[in-house]
Order: C-alpha cells, then structure tokens, then sequence
C-alpha cells in the first residue's frame, strides 16, 4: 500500500512538480522499517494473548549487572505497536509534508532514530539499558524540537525540554539504581516479582519520589508540563508522533512497567491520583483559552497525561483497564488530528480558530478523518473514545480511595475534551466561509490517508472491541498489575452510572463548546491577571542559574594570580587541619633526640637564611639568604649519609643563584615589602600551612616504619645490577625509566625557555 | 632528628608560602626555591635519618654489612632537585619574557589574558610598544 500510493498520488501540488524524483526513494524506504516493524511485532501476538512472554538477553557490562536486554510483554507489545503502527504513518505523512524541506533525510534520520530509541524504551528488560534509551528520547526529541533551528523560539523550546526532561532522567537514574538495589536485580521481569519487598524497603520512599520525578517531567505533568506545548515549535509531524505514541508516553510506560513494584501504597496512590486530577483540569482550562489551534490541541495532550497518570494510581483492574484503552484511545485520535491540523496550516497558511471556517467543502478528506477522530476524543459512540470513557468512569468509581475525586476530574476534563474536539475538528470545517489568505484546497493522498486510517482505527476498533480486547488490552492490564486479569470491552452495557456520566459529559462538553468563545474571553483575561505563568518562571530560573554562574566565575577566576594562590594554599591548610581533626591521627612527637651542637648550628643556618630571604628589600641580598638555606640543606644531607644528594643539591644551588643573578640584571629592583596590603592575612596563612606540613610530617614519623623497599634494593644492588652505590644503582636500573622521564622534563623545560628568551629577543629587534 | 626537620620544613614552607603570596613575582620566584627545598627535606625525614653512614655495597659483599641510610628517599630527592631545578628556570624565563612583554613583574597588573572586568582588553599594556 505504502509503494503504491507513492506512485498513484498524482504530483497535484506545485512544489512537488519540482523535486527530483531521486528525493522520494530514500523516504520511501524508510517507511519500510516501521512498516516492517509493526507486522514483526504482531508475530508476537499470539504469544502474548496465550500470557507469555519474549525476553532476549546479551552481555554488556557483567561486572555492573548491565546487560542488553529486551522483553516483550502484553505492555511493551501496547507501546511498540502504537510507536511503529503511527510512526509508519508519520513517515508517510512526513515525506509529502516536508517534501521541499532541504533537510528532509535530516529530519528523516531523526525520526527513525527517535522510533529506535522509544521502541528501545519499551522494550528494555534492565534498567541501564531502559535508562540509555530514556536518555537517547531526550536527547533526540531535542533535535525534533529544534529542528526549525533557524527559529529561536524553536532552539528554546528545545533546550527547555531538554533540561526539564533531562533533569528529570537525572532523577530517574539515582532512582533505578536505588530500586536495583532494593530489589537485588536490575532486570524488571525479576524486579516485578520483589514488589512486596521493594515497598517494605527502607528506600522505598527515596526511590518513589525519584521515579516519579523522572515520569512526570517526562509525561509533562503540572507544573512541568510547561515544555510540553511549547515543544509544538517541531514540524507538525513531529508533535503528533510527541504527543501520540512516543516521548510523553514514556512517563506513562515507566508509571505502568514500575506499577506491580511501586504501587499500591499511600504515597503511589496520593501523588499519581493528585497529579494526575490537578494536570487534567488545569490543562483543559488552557487548552480552551487557546486560539491556535495546535496549541489546543497539544494542551488536550497534558490533559490526556494527567488522566493516565490519575487512573495509573489505582490498583482496580478496572481503572488500569481504563488507562490502558485510553492509552490507546488517544494515541490515534492525538496523531490524527495533529496531521489533520497540519494539513489545514498547509492547506490555508493559518492554525488560528478565528479564521477557519468552512473547509470541509474544500477539504472533504480531511475533513472526514478530522470528524472521525474528533468523535473518538469526544467519546461518542460507536468509537472507541466511548469505550475508554465508559471505562474511565467504571474505573473512577471503583477506585476506593477517592471515587468522587476521580470521577469529578474526570467528568470535567472529559467535558472540557468534547468541547476542544469541537473547536479543534468541527469547528473549522463547518459553517461559515474560510477567512483565509490562501484558497485552501485538499492535500494529496499521502497526507490525509494517515489521518484517516488512524480515525478509521478509533471507529473500528469501537465496533469490533474485541480486536484489541484480548491480543493488547488484557495482557497489558496484566503486565501492569502482575497478575492474570480479564476484561472485557463492549459498546453498551446497560444502562448504569457509566452512561449517565456519559450523558452528563455530552450535555456539559456541548454546553461549554456552545459558549466556548466566551469563556475564553474570560479566561484570557483571568489569565492576564496571574501573577506569573509558568512559562516566565521557568525564564527566571534559568536567567536566576546564569546570574549565578557568572557570580561564582567572578568570585573563583578573578585572574588574579594571588587569588588563585591564596585559594589553593587555604584550601590546602583547611583540608589537611580538618581532616587531622576528623581522624584524630595527630601523634605528638615521642621524644626530642638529643642532638649535637652541629646539627643545631645547620638547622639554625637554614633557619635564619629562610627568615632573611623573606624580609630582605635588596635582590642580591635576598638570593645570597636563599643560596645559605640551599648550602644548609645540602649540609644536612651529608650529615645524614646523602653524599650524592649533597653534591646534587650544591651544584643546582650554585646554578639557581647564578641564573637568578643574571635574570637579576635585566629584570627591575624589588620593592620594599612593607607596604604590602593584608601581610597579616598572608602571614597566618603561611603559619598555617607551614604548621600542617610539620604536624602531618611528625604524624607519618611517628608511625612504624616500613623499609622492605630498601631492603630489597640493599640486597638486589650488587647481585642483579652489579652497583656498589645503592643510590646511583635505583636511579640508573631499577628506576631507569623514571631517570629517562626526568632528563625528558629538564629537557623540555629547555626548549620551552630557550624559545621564550628566543621570541623576546625577536620582539625586541 | 626527624621531630627537629618536620618543624624546620614547617617553618621553610611558611616561609615560602609567605613569598609566594607577595605581588611582586621575583618573591614568588624566592619562594618556589624554598619550596622546592622543603619537599626535599619533607621526602629525606619522612625515609627516616641514620647519621653518617652513606647507603654503599663494601667491596666484596653481596650487601650493606651495617645499618646504612635510607636509599630509596635519596633516589627520589635526587629527581626532585633536578626537577625543581627545571620547573625554577623555566618560571624565571616566563617571569623574565614577562617583564619583557608586559613591562612589570606585579602580578596583579599582568592582565593581558583576562582582563579585569572594568578594564577593557585596549588598555592594558600594549605587548609591542612598551616591550623596552
């Protein structure tokens, strides 16, 4: 079907006459992958109606309990249907809407990739590997969004769901590693069964609040839900694949697979039911104030979010089963009428409700999917839309804990849903006559199949329920809750509280959409009365962070070379002094040695030529005090049996000062000190590093000493490297290597100042 | 021994501490060899002192036939010296070219690279014209 429309679809538009023909191959063939997907995962249909399941596994990281691994279930196989079913349409859709687009493989890539990584979501068995491919849904729903990237509205939206949902998955990481531990697994077909574990654990609590973190930013619920409608910046295909089956979904999957281990207590019930209600009513309030109608329609969205999340919050079979319809429910209204609407901003060059009047003489193909999947987002039988609602309701009411909230939420977020349907797919095709710029006229094939089949999908599986009944709706209802459930799904069941909902939804919905430009009136004017929106707090917080970072760079990297000085020594003395405090590993000192009149004289030496040094206002006299310090030290190593090391020391000293001596000449006299400002400051911050070096010095000197190193160097000089000093036989053989390294450095110290003193000279000339 | 060198290493570091703080780099310098004299020194106690009695093999032996010094903390002063050697006169050509650019050894003046935040980048010394 997919080739033949291809080449049936006479080319009507006048920007395709234009493209090449070469362009449409690789769309094309692209269409094949989710093409083929979804009939290889309806193979595994009768797996999963018999309660089975399909679990591949591969090795990754075995040390860390990270594998590849992949399971299907009645859950999964829910999710990877609707994300390849509707990712085939979009890419039909795609390849004619963004036809002339230059970026068209670009935007191609990224789709496919998106399916990739969402399909890759639902179907990870281990929690890493779920994790990587939550990750890799954010990170490319950021180039979706962004895709327009010319636009700064567009590279605004997409940062913003980039940093709201990947904040999230932040938290959502520290929470699957939590729940790994927990559970003593990282794999959720071994996790489900530890549920009763997990929700005794001590982390529980921690754990909850992390995933949940990481689903509502994910499914966008208030407060934030903000990313979401701005995210409608993508090209309309994009959102419709967004907000139907993929990226906001995969809060509501991560809700569903952590469901049978994380349910079932005060907190789950609470937090997903509160949420849930209070994210469904105040984005229908929104979705009505809007004019456009994208936006309309991408806050119906939040809402549909919220009721999933406020029916995921029940253990009744039947409220699950009532998420898992609607689930369905909306991902093929949700991706049909997004098409629909963008068929209408091609077909007319405007979304704006106010202008659109009339297309559906115009439009007939449109306009006739438009109504379809309008009256399953309204709920009206026979579509499926009216079995979810009918089982939204049965479901509200069964829950236990708070019938009258649920079903009081979802009674007015579904009234408010009718009347937006209206507004978003009724009203524009009828009455009236088009106020538009353009001519509007139908769009080609390609664009408006898709649309229809998903509407056609609603009414079909509307009259036929047990399509999906028993192949996806129960086994998913039963992966959810981790047991064996049976549910059915029919039209009419009598009459009963349900169908009066029902009715009282329609009077409501056709009520609110009868007066609907009223209320927005009001509502617009309501809204311009708030103290903030969301959308501006967000501006302050992130204008809030950079005020922040631009602070904390002023203060840390002032390019101040004594800042930085000061910074490294205090840190220094603070983390040696409070670590010695913390360990208590401050020894004081056994015994003072008796020592000989020489040493003393050494020690005195070495003392007062530190002290003059660093009082002395004349350079030479300042070099001299260093040169009796190095003198002092070398005297030091010759006294204890460093022969070597005080011939070393000798020479370099003699070098130092006779190189500082001839820098001396060409470099400017020294200023008195004196006058410098905050030497006390300087003063006891040298005192305090110098006296954390002799307390940490006296502490590892006081502990025993370990001299199998030496020893093993003593015995193993003359035998194996034939050296009588033991000294020269560690520098030369056994650390022969370390020897190389330095001659190495010396050596590029060599070059690296020949070639300043080389540039000076040059300027100079 | 060992108790008297860990305070004179105190006092070598603070000493050095206090030079490298100051703003003219030529104290810096100062301090940077006090330091590098301290590590020594640091690196000499903590290998444990033993008085006169070089770590040598008397001809004949397969092995030191007394308590000798510590030989592996000497191996190791011996690197250092060499390498504070080259870390000291590669910072006093950086010092040397950069009086010669920037025309001062006050450190706090040396902005070329990072401008103060009120200065803009123009005024500071111009690296050509003030290089004499």
């Amino acid at each position: 079907m997919v080739s033949l429309s291809a080449h049936s679809e006479p080319k009507t538009e006048a920007e395709e006459d234009k493209l090449p023909a070469q362009r449409f191959a690789p769309v094309w063939l692209a269409v094949l992958l989710p093409a083929a997907l979804t009939i290889g995962f309806c193979f595994a249909l009768p797996t999963i109606i018999h309660g089975g399941s399909i679990r591949i596994a591969y090795d990754w990281v075995p040390s860390l309990g990270v594998s590849l691994s992949f399971m299907v279930d009645g859950l999964s196989l829910t999710f990877a249907l609707l994300i390849t079913g509707i990712g085939t349409v979009i890419l039909i859709y795609s390849g004619s809407y963004l036809a002339c687009h230059p970026h068209l493989g670009r935007f191609i890539l990224y789709l496919l990739s998106f399916m990739v990584a969402m399909l890759g979501l639902v179907l990870a068995d281990n929690l890493i590997t779920f994790f990587v491919f939550w990750e890799l849904t954010t990170v490319i729903s950021y180039l979706l969004i962004g895709f327009d990237h010319a636009s700064s509205k567009a590279r605004r939206a997409a940062l913003q769901a980039l940093l709201l949902t990947g904040a999230g998955g932040l938290a959502l990481l520290a929470g699957l590693i939590l729940l790994g531990l927990a559970a003593g697994s990282f794999e959720f077909s071994a996790i489900i069964a530890q549920g009763d574990a997990v929700r005794a654990h001590d982390l529980y609590l921690p754990i909850l609040v992390l995933v949940l973190i990481g689903a509502f930013t994910k499914s966008a619920q208030v407060p934030f839900h903000i990313w979401l409608p701005n995210a409608m910046a993508a090209p309309t295909p994009v959102s419709a694949y967004l907000h139907s089956a993929t990226m906001v979904k995969a809060g509501i999957y991560l809700l569903a697979r952590s469901h049978p281990v994380l349910s079932g207590t005060e907190a789950w019930i609470w937090s997903l039911t509160l949420f849930g209600a209070v994210t469904a009513i105040w984005a229908s309030i929104l979705a009505l104030r809007q004019t456009d109608l994208k936006l309309a329609l991408a806050y119906t969205t939040v809402t549909a979010l919220g009721i999933l999340t406020m029916f995921l919050g029940s253990e009744a079979t039947i409220a699950v089963a009532a998420a898992v319809t609607f689930l369905i429910v909306h991902s093929l209204y949700k991706a049909a009428l997004f098409l629909v609407i963008g068929n209408i901003d091609h077909a007319t060059g405007t979304r704006d409700v106010g202008q659109l009047r009339g297309l559906a003489g115009f439009m007939p193909m449109t306009a006739i999917a438009a109504a379809a999947a309008a009256f399953s987002m309204a709920g009206f039988p026979p579509f499926l839309g009216f079995i979810g609602k009918e089982l939204k309701y049965e479901g509200a009411l069964a829950i236990a804990s708070e019938p009258l909230l649920v079903a009081g939420a979802a009674v007015l977020a579904n009234a408010l849903m009718v009347a937006v349907a209206g507004i978003v797919a009724w009203r524009p095709f009828y009455g009236g006559e088009p106020a538009t710029a353009t001519h509007p006229r139908e769009v080609p094939l390609r664009r408006w199949i898709g649309p229809a089949v998903l509407a056609a999908l609603g009414l079909t599986f509307g009259l036929a329920p047990s399509l999906i009944a028993d192949s996806l709706v129960q086994p998913a209802i039963s992966a959810i809750l981790g047991r064996k459930e049976t549910v059915k799904l029919a039209l009419w069941h009598g009459v009963n509280v349900p169908l009066l909902l029902s009715l009282l939804t329609f009077a409501l919905g056709l009520s609110i959409y009868a007066v609907h430009t009223r209320i927005r009136e009001r509502l617009t004017a309501l809204g311009a009365r708030l103290p903030f929106t969301g959308d501006a707090a967000w501006d302050r917080l992130i204008a809030g962070m950079r005020a922040l970072a631009t602070a904390q760079t002023g203060l840390l990297q002032t390019g101040l070379l004594r800042r930085y000085l000061l910074t490294v020594f205090a840190s220094f003395a603070l983390l040696i002094w409070a670590s010695l405090a913390v360990t208590d590993a401050w020894r004081p000192p056994s015994a003072w040695p008796d020592l000989l009149v020489k040493h003393w004289v050494v020690v005195a030496l070495i003392v007062a030529g530190a002290s003059m040094a660093v009082v002395a206002h004349s350079r030479l006299a300042a070099i001299c005090f260093l040169g009796v310090v190095g003198v002092g030290v070398a005297l030091l190593f010759i006294m204890f049996g460093a022969p070597d090391v005080a011939i070393t020391q000798l020479l370099v000293e003699t070098l130092v000062v006779v190189l500082v001596a001839v820098a001396m000449l060409r470099l400017p006299r020294l200023k008195p000190d004196s006058a410098r400002p905050n030497r006390h400051r300087d003063a006891a911050l040298a005192i305090a590093v110098g006296g954390a070096v002799t307390v940490t010095l006296i502490a590892v000197i006081e502990e025993p000493f370990d001299r199998s190193i030496t020893t093993f160097f003593e015995r193993a000089s003359v035998p194996e490297a034939f050296g009588r000093n033991i000294v020269n036989v560690i520098l030369v053989d056994f650390r022969a290597l370390d020897t190389f390294g330095e001659v190495a450095v010396v050596g590029v110290a060599a070059i690296a100042a020949l070639s300043l003193i080389r540039g000076a000279a040059r300027r100079r000339r | 021994m060992e108790t008297v060198l860990a305070v004179l290493v105190g006092i070598l570091v603070a000493a050095s501490v206090y030079l490298m703080l100051a703003r003219n780099l030529l104290r810096f310098l100062f301090g940077l060899v006090l330091l590098s004299n301290a590590a020594n020194l640091t690196i000499f106690a903590a290998g444990r002192l033993t008085e006169a009695t070089p770590p040598l093999v008397p001809k004949g032996m397969l092995g030191p036939t007394e308590t000798v010094a510590n030989a592996l903390p000497q191996a190791l002063i011996l690197t250092a010296i060499v390498i504070g050697f080259g870390l000291l006169a590669f910072t006093l050509v950086l010092v040397y070219r950069g009086y010669r650019t920037l025309g001062t050894l006050e450190s706090d003046a040396m902005r070329f690279a990072e401008p103060a935040a009120d200065a803009p980048p123009s005024t500071i010394t111009d690296p050509d014209g003030s290089a004499l």
